[in-house]
Parts: structure tokens; sequence; C-alpha cells
């Protein structure tokens, strides 16, 4: 089976990857914690931003089940590994903000925890977050095929594996959720926002290479 | 290609940008009223101590004559660190210059040579009509998720005028901001609360209301805008309506606090048909009177609550008829006219342009409700015409108008021409145009730059000025503190 502890460590570390992305959750919990004036505000945000988080790892592994119904594990991980490449290359080029169909970037300063959870799932999701989780989920076709005796990744997602699946958005969001939490907490109470002109690196060119070099790395 | 790091010139919060290092260049829009030429964009060396302090480095054209170019802004600020939109490595890089009378839209690039800008794309009337319904473009900024644009009407000359925003990275028009106009119907300026998710925009006049002078018998029949409304900014509709009372005419130039905690801003009120005076306005947050450490509502949707008030009021002052023009002299006085405000980043500072009477006044808001008078300076002015340091015997015409104000709040750059048409009017003899600049002391105090006297050539006359990293009033800021 694909979860040796090499693997939950993987799952953790990407999940700690993503938190540390400003864009991804914890500069929006400072914001809102200055904005109100108050600490708790920084702590009632990391609810919902672990959950829209976690919910945009678990619909990208659903999805990965649902079309390994019909498709040979192999073909899965070719495809994922062509999407990885494909959104990494086209973030590469152009950067857009998640938005509900309106055409405006889906957000704001007063946004209840609904909105936050809705929030961080899309911009999970538009960052390929979950994509990039699935080659740690799917394991090789190989060893995949020799302990469950199918080719199909189906199963790796119903049933016992499927319960493996869930586990494995509550892992990575555990990674992402200390780490975005222990930022916030840290920049708002101490460090301030002073850094941020300097310190804040394009990690969503990091993030888009990562892509690719993970959808390579699925392939070869 | 976009950059490693967060561009230098983007702050999380107006109190850190109010440090960045003083302007070294400023941007400036430069008229030709009688279309001789094509109006252009100077570029003016404002660093102390260069050979060329004082003095325009280059100017590039429009493409066609006729343009009017009168505000501008850049592609992007400091709400590019929005947290709900962050994208803080574009580069403050691109001049967004609409001409109000063409409705073109040019987008000049500042990187290769910020001393020499360069044309990279023009946005044609055409284009913004079939996409947004607008014309008349005014207002530029740059917004977390887009760069806005107002707009004073449509391509008939009738209204509404309205908002529209451009793409970030191609600078095609996305279409017309607004979900549902309510009863707005006039437009002009516009400003945002982005901690609240509220915006507010103001009231002029539609392009046909105002495109050939000021109508007499509409602005004594009260028609121009007198009202400010406050707007849901992410669904784009229509809140409330505040209405300021029938006698005001012309709700122009809004400056909303810095601080994204504090829900207030000013608006400058052009006229009152009542006795010719001038009035500044705070429109607020039920909450926030009162409440100024903000514990009381700092969280909850945008909604109703809105309020409006008169905190500064500026008389007119009486004056021989022989000394007035035309459209003043049955009133035997000179109104102020307050046609531009503007506020110091740390929201302590207000300049108020009384064009009429040629004074430029500071005051301190620390207490928005209870504004305190700290310094006068006068310059030019219908009747009063006074002269500046630099040239001491010579009377000047035109007033104070665009007050642009530095990062830090120490330097003030003013320019004298309205708007083409109500030049005319107002400065009949023909308004000659200039560009000062002041000195200010934090607590309280300014004088105008004996050394800093630029004349623009006959036929030429300055609108806005943008300074270089950006100013007091080009960016938005979703951080408090």
């Amino acid at each position: 089976m694909i979860y040796d502890s090499a693997s939950w460590t993987a799952l953790l570390a990407l999940g700690a990857g993503h938190g540390i992305n400003p864009a991804m959750g914890w500069l929006f919990a400072v914001a809102l914690g200055l904005q109100r004036g108050r600490r708790g505000a920084v702590w009632g945000a990391l609810g919902p931003l672990a959950v829209g988080h976690a919910l945009a790892i678990a619909a990208a592994i659903l999805a990965a089940g649902v079309v390994g119904v019909i498709l040979p594990l192999g073909v899965l991980k070719t495809a994922t590994a062509l999407l990885l490449v494909g959104l990494g290359l086209f973030r590469l080029v152009r950067s857009r903000h998640p938005s509900l169909g309106s055409g405006r970037a889906y957000g704001g300063m007063q946004v209840d925890g609904r909105e936050l959870a809705i929030w961080s799932f899309l911009m999970a999701s538009s960052h390929g977050a979950g994509l990039m989780v699935l080659p740690l989920v799917l394991g090789d076709p190989a060893s995949a095929a020799q302990a469950q005796h199918v080719a199909h990744a189906s199963l790796v997602v119903l049933g016992e594996p499927g319960w493996n699946g869930a586990s494995a958005a509550v892992v990575h969001t555990v990674g992402y959720l200390l780490v975005t939490g222990l930022i916030a907490v840290v920049v708002y109470e101490k460090l301030g926002l002073r850094f941020l002109r300097t310190m804040w690196v394009n990690l969503d060119l990091v993030w888009a290479v990562a892509l690719v070099v993970t959808g390579l790395a699925v392939v070869l | 290609m976009a950059r490693l790091r967060p561009d230098p010139t983007f702050y999380p919060s107006a109190k850190q940008a109010a440090a960045a290092p003083p302007e070294e260049l400023a941007y400036l829009a430069m008229l030709s009223p009688n279309q001789s030429r094509s109006d252009a964009i100077g570029v003016v060396d404002v660093k102390p101590g260069s050979k060329s302090y004082g003095r325009l480095l280059s100017q590039i054209e429009m493409p066609k004559r006729g343009d009017e170019l009168h505000h501008f802004g850049w592609n992007a600020c400091s709400a590019s660190l929005c947290p709900w939109a962050a994208h803080p490595h574009v580069e403050r890089r691109y001049l967004v210059v609409p001409g109000i009378n063409s409705s073109r839209i040019h987008i000049l690039d500042t990187k290769a040579d910020p001393r020499r800008l360069e044309l990279v794309k023009v946005i044609e009337p055409e284009t913004l009509a079939r996409k947004t319904g607008y014309a008349a473009p005014h207002t530029v900024h740059c917004g977390p998720d887009g760069i806005y644009l107002s707009a004073l009407g449509a391509p008939d000359g009738g209204g509404p005028g309205g908002l529209f925003v451009l793409d970030h990275d191609s600078f095609e028009p996305r279409g017309t901001w607004e979900r549902d106009h309510g009863p707005q119907h006039l437009a002009y300026d516009f400003a945002w609360h982005l901690g609240y998710d509220t915006t507010v925009t103001s009231e002029w006049g539609t392009p046909s209301m105002v495109r050939d002078g000021v109508n007499p018998e509409l602005l004594l029949g009260g028609k121009y805008g007198n009202s400010l409304h406050v707007w849901d900014l992410r669904k784009g509709t229509h809140i409330e309506k505040l209405p300021l009372g029938d006698e005001y005419q012309m709700t122009l130039e809004l400056r909303p606090a810095r601080d994204p905690r504090k829900a207030y801003g000013f608006v400058g009120v052009v006229i009152s048909l009542a006795d010719l005076s001038a009035s500044v306005w705070v429109w607020y947050r039920e909450d926030e009177k009162g409440g100024k450490d903000g514990k009381e509502r700092k969280e909850g949707k945008a909604g109703k609550g809105w309020k409006v008030k008169k905190v500064i009021q500026i008389p007119a002052e009486p004056a021989d008829p022989a000394d007035l023009p035309p459209l003043l002299q049955g009133f035997k006085a000179v109104p102020p006219l307050i046609t531009d405000i503007n506020l110091s980043l740390d929201d302590r500072q207000l300049y108020v342009s009384c064009w009429g009477t040629g004074e430029l006044r500071q005051y301190d808001v620390s207490d928005p409700f209870k504004p305190r008078l700290t310094a006068t300076t006068q310059i030019g002015g219908i009747v009063r015409r006074a002269a500046h340091p630099a040239s001491p015997s010579k009377r000047l015409n035109g007033g104070p108008q665009m007050v642009e104000l530095s990062r830090d709040g120490r330097r003030v750059y003013l320019t004298n021409g309205l708007y083409s048409p109500w030049d005319e009017q107002f400065y009949p003899a023909g308004l000659e145009s200039w560009m000062v600049k002041l000195e200010t002391r934090p607590e309280g105090g300014m004088a105008l730059d004996s050394k800093f006297f630029l004349e623009m050539e006959r036929g030429v006359r300055c609108h806005q000025v943008r300074l270089q990293g950006g100013d007091a009033s080009s960016d938005s800021f979703c951080f408090s503190s």
C-alpha cells in the first residue's frame, strides 16, 4: 500500500508548503485581525481557511477516484501529470484571481466564515493544490496492482482506500493549518507586516514551477 | 513578466507608505485647449538640488488632438497586497491616461526611461462604448482585482455615468461595474473603504451638461450633482443615496480615510446656490462618530447606515463687478469654488483648493468632525491675482486647483487649470497655466517654494499631477496600522 510513513510525511510537508504562501490564507487572517482590532479574528479565520483547503484537496482526490473508475491507473496518472504541467505553464504566463463567474475576484474584508471557506477552497483549487497531492495519493501502478490486485485507482478512494483518501486530505490540511496558524499569529502578535514588502518571494512563480516538476516526476 | 519580490512602491498600510522616500519625478497632464496640438503628459524634475529642478524634462504627445486629459492613475499600487486578491509581484509601471472629451484611454510605460514615457496602447472610444456603455472616463484607481475607472456618462452625452474595470494584464475594458444603479444617474469621482467592502461615488454632470461649460440655467436650477452614493463593492449594487441638500451643487473630489478601519472620508462641494459659499463634508458610517478606537462595529457586510455632514464652509468674498467675469457680475462676489481636496496618508491634514478666490487651505482633521484651519496660502484668484515669490510682480490668474501631496505629506504640488470650457468662463482673459510646489510642516503650516514655479507656454494648461512611486491619492490599502 502506498501509505507508508514517507507518504504521510510528504503529505504533511506539502500541506505545510501550501501554508507558507501568503496568498493561501495566513495574510488574510492577519488582515482580518487588524481590521477588526482583535486577535480573536485571526484565530477565528483559521478554521474556515482549513475547511476550505481540506475540501479542495478532498475534491481533487474524489474526482480522481471517480475518473479512476473508468480509466486505468496508468492513464489517470498521465492525465494528472498533463494537468499539472498544463496548469503550471498556464500560471507561469497568466495569473488570475479566482472568481465565481462574476469576473470579479472572490472575497473582501467583511467575509464571514462560510465565505472565507469558499475563498480558501477557490484559492487552493485554482493553485492546483489538490492536483499536487494526487501523485502522492495515487501511488505507482505496479505496487497498487500488487496490493489491491486491481489496476483501477477507484479502489484507492472507495472502501478502505477511500478512507485513506480522506485521511490524506486531513493529514495534508493539518500541515497547512499548523503553518498558516503559526505564521498568522506570529505576524499579528510580533512581526507586523513590514517585512512583507521585501520578503514576499513570488511563490506563485515557484509554485508554477513546482506544478510542472511534479507533473514531470509523475510521468518519468 | 512578474517580479520575484514585491514592487518596492507597494506598502501594506498607509502608515508605512508615509515613510516612503521622497519622489524625484512628477507626471503632469498638459492640455492644448485650442487643439493646435495634441494633449501631452509631461515629466517634471522635482528633486531638490537637481540642475533641472522644477523644470519640464520631456513630454509625450497623445496620438490625436482634443483628448482633454484630466485625471490619470497607475496600473497597480499598494492595493495589490490586499489579502483576498494578492498579486504583489506586478509592477507599478503604466500610467492609465483617459481623455475626458475623446473617451480615448492611453496606456503609457514609465519603466524603460521614467523621464521619457512611451505610449504602448490606446483603447478607442468605440471599444469603451461597446464593452461598457460608458464615455468620458475620469478617475483612475488601481484596485485589488483590476483597474477601476469612473465615467461621466454614456456615448450620447446622457447618463447614467458609472464605473468600469480594465483588466490588469491586457488593459481591455471588462465591462460595466454596476449591477444595479438604483437612483444614481450622475457620476464623477469614486473612492473605496476597502476594509468595509464599500464604494462611494460623487456627482458632477453628464458629458452634455459639462462639455460646453457650466450651464447657468442648469446650475441655478440645481441640476448638477448634489449627492453621494454608497455601494456594495463586492456586488456592484447601490446601497444608499446621501443627498447633501438642494442648494449644493457639484459634489466632486472624494478623499476617503487611508486607514481601512476608519469609515469616513471628505468630499468637496464647489458651490452653494444660497450664498455662493463652498464647503467640505464628511461622509461616515454612523458607528464611526464617537467610536474612534474602532471597537464599536468593525465587522459586518457593506450596508446602510452612512451619513453626511458639513464640516467646513468657506464664504464668498465681496467684489467689484468690474473685476468679475460676466458669469459672476450679477452676484458682486467671488465664490471660493472648492474644486479639489486632498488628504495626507496619516489622515491628519486636509488640503482644500479654492480656485475662485485663489487660496490653498490646510486643515488639521485629526478629528474629522472638527477641522481646524492651520494655514492658508494665496496664489492667483479671480480678483486677488496673488503672485508667486519667484516672480513677485507678476499677477497670476487661475487658482489652486488640482492638489497632490507627497506620501510623507511634506510637499504639495498645485496646478491651476480646471476644465478647458470652464476655465474660459471664470478666467475669460485666458488662463495662464502654472505648476507650483509648497513645503509643509506636519504640525501645521506651509509655504510656497520660491525655486519651484513652472509656467506653461502660452496655450498649454496643466491639470492633474501624479508622483513617481505613488502619492497621497494614488494608492488604496487593505491593512490597518
